[in-house]
């Protein structure tokens, strides 16, 4: 129930109350209504994690590339010390 | 889809395996507390990268699995109701109450609806409005804000004949109930990422520094999780118990604020049953103030027959990580998905659900054997 899927911000529509401001969010092709509230600074282009119809984070790409960063440098170091992966 | 298929890769996974072993000289035995996190250990066959050393204990993270059968029997009755539009989310309807489930009431000719968001339900509310349309709001802290904007919403718009069965519950207390267990065996947790990116992390340094336990903010691809293991791994092999974000890339130390506010406005924190654990203090959400109004318990008052569990399923040990699903002498054989006995059988992030249906059936290649409380 905790599923929550990543998508990019298509659209957003001006409500005057944030509290019912949507946006269309694309899930690789899949176009949904998604409510936008509990993320106020998100823009077109932006990806958002998606919950029931609701945004509840903006993705940070910086940090979505940490992991393959540090993987890269374990590499280098495996290879630097001669090791042969398993 | 991007932030997804990346978190898939083989020689990745492989990678941090072999990083994982590296660093592992003693048995050490992690918990992830989330169900979505246990269905992608299981179905992705993690546990078959990692060493010997480590086991890894699923836990009480299912919402569907802890509600309490007292709320599916209520919930079972108010859809029976021909005045009542019963909305779920599809994963309550196979749960087995004491002598039916939502399904059943659904084949039975009830009006049960299948909706993706609570707001979903609340727009049936709106063109229905000579029914009564009840929400079954179950869920962890990742859903409460979904849920707290469903009632907000009707209030502002004056929505009458809507309201809300809530079955909400908190990890943090849980991770306390099993921590100051007797039985306890888990040396180290993975946090549920959507349940921090919701609330952030900071509530758990207290708990980590309490009972000396690392505990991980992690995700819920393979990579996230293997990650997390590395980093609850480094931590015990280092002798340190800290709380530490592997799923930075959505999850803030705060966590989302607007989505905090608006539950506090809308919840209190109450005591909660959970199913096959029992009632944990201040472990859950129920409605506040005005918007009690949309209580479905209080619109719709419930005298039902006692509960009835069905005495061979054994979901509580499962949901805290003390036996595991194909340890239980009814599993794919008295209990499927089809005949469920509990709740983690028909769940999609129950554990009994995910050894079932990705073929964790037989003791071979799993560790069943989990270290003595003394070995902590």
């Amino acid at each position: 129930m905790c599923l929550a899927v990543p998508g990019r911000v298509v659209e957003i529509a001006d409500d005057c109350d944030i509290a019912f401001r949507r946006g269309k969010v694309d899930f690789g092709g899949i176009r949904k209504e998604i409510n936008l509230a509990y993320t106020p600074g998100v823009e077109v282009g932006d990806y958002v994690l998606v919950h029931v119809g609701f945004a509840i984070s903006v993705i940070d790409e910086t940090e979505a590339q940490r992991v393959f960063q540090y993987l890269e440098e374990l590499d280098a170091v495996n290879e630097e010390l001669g090791e042969i992966p398993q | 889809m991007k932030f997804l298929s990346e978190y898939r890769n083989q020689k990745a996974a492989e990678q941090l395996a072999r990083a994982i072993r590296k660093k592992v000289n003693r048995p050490w035995t992690i918990m992830e507390i989330c169900g979505g996190q246990t269905h992608t250990i299981v179905k992705n066959g993690l546990e078959d990268l990692l060493p010997r050393e480590i086991t890894l204990v699923h836990g009480p993270g299912c919402p569907v699995c802890v509600t309490p059968i007292e709320l599916i029997d209520k919930a079972v009755a108010l859809a029976k109701r021909p005045d009542v539009i019963f909305c779920s989310f599809g994963d309550m309807l196979r749960v087995p109450g004491s002598s039916k489930s939502l399904f059943d009431v659904k084949a039975e000719g009830g009006d049960v609806r299948i909706v993706y968001s609570p707001l979903d339900a609340l727009k049936l509310a709106k063109t229905n409005p000579a029914r009564q349309v009840v929400f079954f709001a179950v869920g962890f802290e990742t859903t409460a804000p979904a849920n707290a904007m469903a009632a907000w919403q009707a209030n502002h718009d004056k929505v009458d004949n809507f309201s809300l069965l809530v079955s909400h519950v908190l990890v943090p207390p849980a991770m306390e109930a099993l921590l100051s267990s007797h039985n306890c065996v888990v040396q180290g947790f993975l946090a549920a990422g959507h349940v921090c990116t919701v609330m952030g992390f900071e509530e758990y340094v207290p708990i980590a520094s309490r009972y000396k336990v690392p505990i991980v903010v992690t995700g819920f691809e393979p990579l996230d999780i293997l990650e997390g293991i590395y980093m609850t791994v480094s931590q015990l092999e280092e002798g340190r118990h800290e709380v530490e974000n592997q799923y930075a890339r959505a999850v803030r130390r705060e966590g989302n604020r607007p989505a905090q506010q608006r539950i506090a406005e809308v919840f209190e924190v109450a005591p909660r049953q959970w199913r096959g654990i029992g009632e944990i203090p201040a472990s859950g959400f129920q409605l506040r103030g005005h918007f009690q109004q949309y209580d479905a318990n209080r619109r719709f008052p419930f005298a039902g027959e006692p509960a009835r569990e069905a005495p061979e399923c054994i979901s509580g040990l499962i949901l805290q990580g003390i036996k595991k699903p194909h340890e239980c002498p009814a599993f794919a054989v008295k209990c499927t998905p089809e005949n469920p006995l509990g709740a983690p059988m028909v769940s999609s992030e129950g554990a009994c659900a995910a050894y079932y249906h990705y073929g964790r059936r037989q003791n071979q290649n799993v560790q069943s054997e989990l270290p003595s409380p003394a070995s902590r």
